[in-house]
C-alpha cells in the first residue's frame, strides 16, 4: 500500500469514509453537539439570550439542586432501584434459564418461553395501562381479589411505600424473558463433556447444577452484572414515567434522576436546574462506567468494553 | 436450543433427583409463565366486559357480563386511531429501512481490517454511550436550533442509529470471510458495491434481527412524541394511547365533538383496555413469528457479550 500521509490515505479510502459519513454526522449532531450545551448548567437561562447569550451564574444551579435535598433523594432512589433490579432480575433470570434447560420438555419450553418473552415486546405505555388495570382503587383487579377474600382494598396510587415492591416486580416481569434467553444461550454453550463426565462419576442433577452449570455461568453473570452496575445512575425513564407519571404523592419513593430532569425541563421549566441535574448524572454515570469497566477488565480482559 | 442434558440422560433410568428437579422446574416455569401472561388476559377480558359490571365489580379475569361496546365505539369513528396508526406505520417503515441500512453500512466499514482508522471511528461512536450532554441540551438542539418540533421527522431522526446495534452488526459481519471482500476488490468492485451486492445478502440473519429491534423501538416509541409533538395529527399510536389513558375527559370531548357518542354513554374503563388492545394488536399478532428472530439475535449477541 502506498503511503501518502493522512490526506492521501483519506483520498484512497474515500468510499469507506463516505459510507461512514451518515453515522458520523448523526452522532456529531445528536451526541457531540449537545455536549457543548452543558454550559447551560452554569447559566441563568433566559429565552432572549439562548444557550450562549444567557448570563453565567456559577454553581448556583447545582447549589439549588443539592440544597433542596432533591439531589440526594433522586440519586438514592435511582441507585437503590437499579441495585434491586440487578439482584432480583438476575436471580430470577438465571433460575428460569436453568429450569428451562434442565427440567422441562421441548414443547413446554417453547410454549413457556413465548409467554415469558411477551412483556418484553410491549411499550411502557401499555405496561402503564396494565398497571392501571391491576392497581386502580375502585375497579382494579388487585382490589377485586382483596375484597373477594374479605380484606380491605389498598390505595396503591396514593401510598408511596408500596412502590418499591411494585416497580421491582414490574421490572422483573418485563425483563424475565429477555434475560432468561440470554442465560439459556450461555448455558447451552457449556461443554457437553463435563455433564457426561459428571454423570459417569455418579453426580446427581443438583450437584451437576451446583458444580457445573453455575460455575460455568459465573463469568457471564459477573460481566452482565458489572455492566449493569456501570449504569446504576441511569433510571429507566419509560418505566418510572408510565408507572408513576406526574403523581407527586409518590415522588418520595419513586422519583429518579431522569424523571426529575424531565419534570424540571417540561413542567416547571427550570432549564438551568434541569441541565445541572443532567450534567451531574452524566458525570456520575461516566465515572461509574469507567469503574465498572475497570473491574470487568481485571476479571476478564476480553469482555471489557474498552 | 436442544437440552444437552438429554444426551447425558439417554440410556440412564429416570432417577429420583431428576424427577424432583423436573417437578420443581415445571411448577416454577409454569408459575412464571402464567404471571407473565395473565396481565394480557386481564386487559383482553376487561376490554370485553360491560361497563356497568366493571364499575360494580371491577376488572375481572373472565367478564361478568360480556360486551363489545368498547370496540364498537372505538371503531365507529376511528379517524384519530387510524391516523395514529398511519403515523406509527410510516415512522416505523421509514426509520427501520434507513436506520438499518446506515447501521449495516457503518458496521461494514468498522470491521474492515484493512481500514486503518476503524478503531478510532469505533471509539468515536462508542464514546457517546459513555457520556452525554444530558436531556436539556439535546432537547434544546432539536427544538430551538433544528426547529423540528411538530414535524414528522422528529419521530424518526433522533432514534435512527444506536451504537449497540452497530456493534452487534459489526461482530456478525467480521465472521464473514475477508476473502470475499478481497477477491471482489481484485475484480475491480468498489467498496460500496461490495457492501451492497455481497455483504448485505450474506448478512440476512443479523439484518432480520436488528431490523426487528429497530422496528419494535419505533413502534413502541412514545418518548419523542411526548417531548416534541403537540399537534394531534402527528401523534403516533403509543403516545395517542398514553394521552387517552391519562385524559379520558379529553377523549370524551373529542368523541362528542366528532359525533361518536352522547356525553354520558362512554364506557370509560372498558374503552381504556380496548384501546390498549388495539394499540398493541399488531405486535401481539406478529409476536409468535418474530420472537424466533429475537431469540436468534440474542443468542448471536450473547456469544460475544
Amino acid at each position: 500500500m502506498k503511503r501518502r500521509g493522512f490526506w492521501g490515505y483519506a483520498l484512497q479510502n474515500k468510499t469507506l469514509l463516505l459510507m461512514l459519513a451518515p453515522a458520523v454526522f448523526f452522532f456529531i449532531l445528536f451526541a457531540y453537539v449537545p455536549m457543548a450545551g452543558i454550559v447551560l448548567a452554569f447559566k441563568q437561562y433566559n429565552n432572549t439570550g439562548g444557550i450562549f447569550g444567557s448570563p453565567w451564574n456559577g454553581i448556583s444551579n447545582f447549589r439549588f439542586f443539592f440544597e433542596s435535598g432533591n439531589a440526594w433523594m433522586v440519586t438514592r432512589n435511582t441507585a437503590l432501584y437499579n441495585i434491586a433490579f440487578i439482584i432480583v432480575n438476575n436471580v430470577l433470570q438465571i433460575a428460569a434459564a436453568i429450569f428451562l434447560f434442565e427440567a422441562v420438555g421441548k414443547w413446554f419450553r417453547k410454549l413457556t418461553q413465548t409467554m415469558l418473552f411477551l412483556p418484553y415486546f410491549i411499550s411502557w405505555v401499555v405496561v402503564g395501562a396494565i398497571a392501571y388495570n391491576l392497581f386502580n382503587y375502585d375497579v382494579g383487579t388487585l382490589n377485586v381479589l382483596l375484597k373477594a377474600v374479605g380484606m380491605q382494598p389498598v390505595d396503591i396510587y396514593n401510598t408511596p411505600s408500596y412502590w418499591p415492591v411494585i416497580l421491582v416486580l414490574v421490572s422483573a416481569w418485563k425483563t424475565l424473558g429477555y434475560g432468561s434467553v440470554m442465560y439459556l444461550a450461555a448455558i447451552t454453550g457449556i461443554d457437553n463433556e463435563m455433564y457426561e463426565a459428571a454423570e459417569i462419576d455418579g453426580a446427581n442433577v443438583f450437584q451437576r447444577i451446583w458444580r457445573i452449570t453455575l460455575p460455568n455461568l459465573f463469568p457471564t453473570v459477573i460481566i452482565l452484572v458489572l455492566l449493569a452496575v456501570g449504569n446504576i445512575f441511569r433510571g429507566d425513564f419509560g418505566m418510572f414515567y408510565n408507572m408513576v407519571g406526574n403523581n407527586g404523592l409518590l415522588f418520595s419513593s419513586t422519583d429518579v434522576i431522569d424523571t426529575f430532569v424531565f419534570r424540571s425541563l417540561t413542567t416547571s421549566n427550570e432549564i438551568g436546574l434541569s441541565a445541572a441535574a443532567g450534567f451531574y448524572q452524566s458525570v456520575l454515570g461516566f465515572a461509574t462506567i469507567l469503574l465498572a469497566n475497570y473491574a470487568v477488565r481485571k476479571y476478564d480482559k476480553d469482555h471489557a468494553l474498552f | 436450543m436442544s437440552a444437552i442434558a438429554q444426551t447425558g440422560k439417554s440410556g440412564v433410568k429416570r432417577q429420583a433427583d431428576i424427577m424432583l428437579l423436573r417437578f420443581i422446574g415445571y411448577i416454577f416455569i409454569s408459575l412464571l409463565a402464567v404471571i407473565c401472561f395473565i396481565p394480557f388476559l386481564l386487559v383482553v377480558s376487561s376490554s370485553l366486559s360491560q361497563e356497568s359490571s366493571i364499575v360494580e365489580k371491577g376488572y375481572q379475569l373472565i367478564p361478568a357480563v360480556w360486551s363489545t361496546d368498547a370496540y364498537s365505539i372505538l371503531f365507529k369513528y376511528p379517524e384519530q386511531m387510524l391516523r395514529a396508526y398511519g403515523v406509527t406505520i410510516a415512522v416505523t417503515a421509514a426509520g427501520t429501512l434507513v436506520g438499518l441500512f446506515i447501521t449495516a453500512m457503518t458496521a461494514y466499514v468498522l470491521q474492515r481490517k484493512d481500514f486503518r482508522w476503524r478503531n478510532q471511528f469505533a471509539f468515536f461512536f462508542f464514546f457517546t454511550t459513555l457520556f452525554s450532554g444530558g436531556l436539556v441540551p439535546w432537547y434544546m438542539l432539536i427544538v430551538t436550533y433544528l426547529d423540528l418540533k411538530d414535524k414528522l421527522i422528529v419521530l424518526i431522526l433522533p432514534m435512527l442509529l444506536n451504537v449497540f446495534y452497530i456493534i452487534v452488526m459489526k461482530t456478525f459481519m467480521s465472521s464473514i470471510p475477508e476473502a470475499i471482500t478481497e477477491s471482489a476488490k481484485i475484480d475491480g468492485a468498489g467498496d460500496f458495491r461490495i457492501f451492497v451486492q455481497l455483504i448485505l445478502p450474506l448478512s440476512k440473519p443479523v439484518l432480520a434481527t436488528i431490523g426487528l429491534f429497530i422496528a419494535l423501538a419505533y413502534w413502541n416509541d412514545w418518548y419523542n412524541a411526548l417531548l416534541f409533538v403537540s399537534d394531534e395529527k402527528l401523534m403516533p399510536l403509543q403516545y395517542y394511547l398514553y394521552k387517552m389513558l391519562g385524559n379520558m375527559d379529553g377523549m370524551r370531548k373529542a368523541m362528542v365533538a366528532s359525533g361518536a357518542v352522547v356525553t354520558t354513554n362512554i364506557p370509560t374503563e372498558s374503552l381504556k383496555m380496548a384501546m390498549t388492545i388495539v394499540a398493541t394488536g399488531p405486535i401481539l399478532l406478529a409476536y409468535p413469528f418474530i420472537q424466533r428472530y429475537f431469540v436468534q439475535g440474542l443468542t448471536l449477541g450473547a456469544v460475544k457479550g
